[in-house]
């Protein structure tokens, strides 16, 4: 036994090693960083202990903006990409043929570069004094006025921002919701037919408590990764997103760790912080209000 | 009589019903294609597009009649696009290995050793998943600086190693495999780290293959720790080749050649995407969100 349990340890030690350099350590340091008071990387020194970090930070204008348009985005992108996930998946899953080909062409933007894809929707979406893009093209066509969805507008900002987002959310739910489509026991839908019961009640009575669980599950994952973007504005808006007034709480984070404003580790790490308790509230807010309405 | 044709009106109302709900369905479906497909047509068809045609459309045009490959030799020749490639292939690579050998010998333990504590341990390691990765960043960053490992491969790869999750994927995996062929196994004097080798890692093959190209895919698109980290091109992933071309670009605004470079970025993983669709989507599905 003895000899046994060395054994373990060794063939635990790698896993062991890593996890514990990077992700605990820096758990614990993260919090110590927080409540030492602007720290300075340069110069390695702080000014005292305690929350001026966090205080900081919700006083500077940056980091308002950021969690003004995180919040904005994640109210906006959420149920919208829920919603449409679960409408494209219901009708995916009433076809037979070409079933496999609308799937494969859903799953495409899971695969692909955020930021290399980005770039093409900046191209898209802009408007240079030398052509007005394609989307404008497409407004100007159904009676609109062009918009510079780069540049312009906060709302126009806005909309591409979201518009992104979801496109590269969408593949997920869809596979996940489809999935759980799926693996509904055909039995109930033949019952149901058998009983004659209207297409629209077939929906809110079997297939929607059957797969609530899943949708839930995206509802929650969701909100998680909406919080946490930050490539897709980079992708959108350039490197210097607190000049694009894009920035999101993560690009924050990363602006104040590292960049033109950067080498503040105890700041980002209060925000980094904060981040964390507003995904936490959010998420237990979420499993509470699940408990009501999910049945397993 | 009158009673057949009766039934026969109902029916073809059915059907035409029927048709009318499903042509509603494919045209919502077909909609929503054009929309994923559109960008990745519009980077293909900008990037076959010459410099000067492109300058000169004010209104974009959606086809082409004089393709050109010349803006794919811009991207590669005029920005360094090829080193961007090999470190990123570099760097998935070495990741990926690194991170088979520490997820195979732990699931190993985990799933097959007896020691103490072990339910403790492993009820810790799976609390780690929950873990964001915001929050590990900022000290990873500090630490890979003070190790003065900045701008080299040891300082990207070592802490994108670490995976928390395909420790248990595999652990799952590993439990399934009978007892019995351990204790065979023990019987004829096999020792563990053989007995891993040639039993247990072939019969879990399908699920490494997974892992390892989700980790792939993972890295091929890692961003916002390699911008941290590397400030010389040199060594520069892909992701932070397109912000760099994005930026600073072919010393003019050239989206043609941007598009190439795009197009090249992407191809890869498209291409790996046809090949793997089921193990992918399978993959994905049992537990992998996206960042």
């Amino acid at each position: 036994m003895e000899t046994n349990n060395k054994k373990a340890w060794l063939y635990l030690l790698p896993a062991f090693l890593f996890l514990g350099l990077f992700m605990v350590y820096p758990l614990v340091d993260v919090f110590i960083y927080s409540f030492e008071e602007g720290y300075n990387f340069a110069s390695e020194s702080f000014f005292g202990t305690g929350l001026y970090n966090y205080s900081y930070v919700l006083h500077d204008p940056y980091f308002l903006q950021a969690i003004k348009n995180t919040f904005l985005m994640v109210i906006i992108t959420v149920p919208i990409s829920t919603g449409l996930s679960l409408l494209i998946s219901l009708a995916l899953s009433s076809i037979k043929p070409l079933q496999n080909l609308f799937q494969t062409i859903y799953f495409l933007p899971y695969v692909t570069n955020t930021l290399a894809v980005g770039l093409v929707f900046m191209i898209l979406f802009r408007k240079t004094p030398y052509s007005d893009g394609m989307v404008n093209r497409l407004i100007q066509f159904f009676g609109g006025r062009s918009v510079d969805f780069i540049e312009g507008p906060y709302w126009a900002k806005m909309f591409v921002f979201c518009f992104y987002i979801i496109w590269v959310v969408m593949p997920f739910k869809i596979l996940i919701l489809t999935s759980a489509l799926a693996s509904v026991n055909p039995m109930y839908y033949k019952a149901a037919k058998v009983d004659g019961t209207p297409k629209w009640r077939v929906f809110t009575k079997i297939t929607l408590p059957m797969i609530s669980p899943m949708i839930f599950y995206l509802v929650i994952t969701g909100f998680i990764g909406a919080f946490k973007s930050y490539s897709d504005a980079v992708a959108l808006f350039g490197t210097n997103l607190n000049s694009a007034g894009m920035n999101t709480i993560v690009g924050y984070v990363y602006d104040m760790l590292y960049g033109d404003s950067g080498g503040y580790p105890s700041y980002a790490s209060a925000a980094a912080i904060i981040l964390f308790v507003i995904v936490l509230t959010i998420t237990c807010i979420n499993l509470m209000v699940s408990k009501k309405h999910v049945q397993y | 009589m009158e009673k057949r044709t009766e039934y026969q009106k109902i029916e073809k109302d059915a059907a035409r019903k029927d048709r009318i709900f499903h042509g509603v369905i494919y045209f919502a479906l077909t909609v929503w294609a054009i929309l994923v497909l559109f960008p990745f047509y519009w980077m293909l068809l900008s990037s076959v597009k010459s410099y000067s045609a492109y300058t000169a459309e004010r209104i974009p045009k959606f086809y082409t009649l004089h393709p050109t490959l010349q803006n794919y030799v811009d991207a590669f020749t005029q920005v360094a696009l090829g080193k961007y490639f090999l470190n990123t292939l570099i760097f998935t690579v070495l990741t990926t290995a690194l991170m088979l050998v520490v997820i195979v010998l732990a699931a190993f333990a985990f799933a097959r050793l007896e020691f103490k504590g072990k339910n403790l341990i492993f009820t810790l390691f799976l609390s780690l998943m929950m873990i964001p990765n915001e929050l590990v960043v900022i000290t990873n960053f500090v630490t890979i600086t003070n190790w003065n490992l900045r701008n080299s491969f040891t300082g990207l790869i070592l802490p994108s190693v670490t995976s928390v999750f395909y420790i248990y994927l595999l652990k799952e995996n590993f439990e399934q495999i009978p007892d019995s062929l351990y204790l065979a196994a023990k019987v004829d004097g096999t020792t563990d780290f053989k007995y891993l080798m040639k039993v247990m890692i072939p019969i879990s093959k399908p699920t490494i293959v997974t892992v390892v190209i989700l980790k792939v895919i993972e890295c091929w698109n890692s961003y916002v720790w390699p911008r941290l980290i590397t400030d010389d091109k040199n060594y520069f992933l892909v992701s932070n080749g397109i912000q760099e071309i994005r930026e600073n670009g072919f010393g003019r605004e050239n989206i043609p050649a941007m598009m190439a470079a795009v197009v090249s970025v992407s191809i890869p993983l498209i291409v790996l995407f046809l090949i793997f669709r089921n193990k992918i989507m399978a993959g994905v599905s049992r537990g992998g969100t996206k960042g």
